[in-house]
């Protein structure tokens, strides 16, 4: 299989705002994007998920809480388990957590503000389907923006997540919304789901984004799809 | 038919922005001696009698509340 062999796939959930960055970024990285439907019970055959950013749902109940229930989030939790790569960024990590698939909650940002700037994070666990194009303690600029990216879990799950080298990036030069532990992403046990609030998405291209940073999250996932 | 209540609050040892908030307002207003306030969610569902108390806790524990960082009650009312 060839980089535009493989197929990616970016969920689109009523309220969704970044499918369109992140079916962008698929595309720059070499690989095929392909449009997921919330209430399709079908992922079309793709190679990974994508749960993009936004306001699923209109955030109603709680983030993500009602998108879990989506039809088409029925078959990305089945895949996952199967192994299949899936992102889920800022929405999408709420709605991931939501889900299951990965441990702890995103709640209301510790100082009440909606947050929106360019932020720094620190690269950590690079072994990650998701993450092994950056090196271990790189520093990346990658925009935030969000109003509920706090990331709480018990101390029990905040050990064993550490314990287990799961988390993917930390926030550095200030916690946006104090995360626990300045968490701003994780990955379950195989490494192959991934959540984070920052957007890769946004940071593809210097002339749109801080930086391409971001980017490094998208070529990670096709090393895995397509084997040199 | 009947009424049913669901309750959910964040965790005691879960930090409430929202419900600190809204207590650093009230000594603006001129309210006194209110030291903590905590807010949450109050759900009113209209029930059919055959649904029972097991299905009201799955409803609560599974969807209306995220039992990582809420407590959730449920209790019927008189409709």
């Amino acid at each position: 299989m060839s980089a535009a062999g493989a197929r990616i796939g970016v969920i689109t959930f009523p309220g969704s705002l970044d499918d369109g960055d992140a079916r962008r970024a698929v595309r720059r990285s070499g690989a095929s994007d392909v449009s997921l439907w919330h209430a399709d019970a079908d992922l079309r055959g793709v190679d990974a998920v994508i749960v993009p950013g936004g306001f699923s749902y209109g955030d109603y109940l709680r983030c993500g809480a009602i998108a879990k229930f989506a039809p088409v989030m029925t078959e990305v939790v089945r895949a996952a388990e199967r192994g299949m790569p899936v992102l889920g960024v800022c929405n999408g990590f709420q709605v991931l957590c939501e889900a299951g698939l990965l441990p702890g909650v995103l709640t209301r940002n510790e100082g009440l503000h909606y947050v929106c700037r360019d932020q720094w994070l620190r690269a950590e666990n690079t072994t990650s389907t998701w993450t092994t194009r950056y090196e271990p303690g790189a520093d990346l600029l990658i925009p935030v923006k969000h109003g509920e990216g706090c990331y709480v879990a018990d101390e029990s799950t905040l050990d064993e997540i550490e314990g287990e080298g799961r988390v993917l990036f930390r926030y550095v030069d200030g916690n946006p919304n104090g995360s626990r532990r300045d968490i701003a992403g994780i990955t379950d046990a195989r490494g192959r789901v991934a959540g984070l609030m920052p957007h890769p998405e946004h940071a593809i291209d210097p002339l749109t984004g801080p930086t391409d940073d971001g980017l490094g999250m998208f070529l990670s996932a096709l090393d895995t799809l397509v084997p040199a | 038919m009947a009424r049913v209540v669901v309750d959910v609050m964040p965790k005691q040892e879960i930090l409430d922005p929202q419900g600190q908030a809204v207590a650093n307002a009230l000594p603006r207003q001129g309210f006194e001696g209110i030291s903590q306030v905590r807010q949450g969610k109050r759900f009113e569902l209209e029930v059919a009698d055959d649904v029972d108390d097991e299905t009201l806790a799955k409803i609560a524990e599974s969807f209306l509340a995220n039992p990582v960082i809420e407590d959730w009650a449920v209790r019927r009312v008189e409709s």
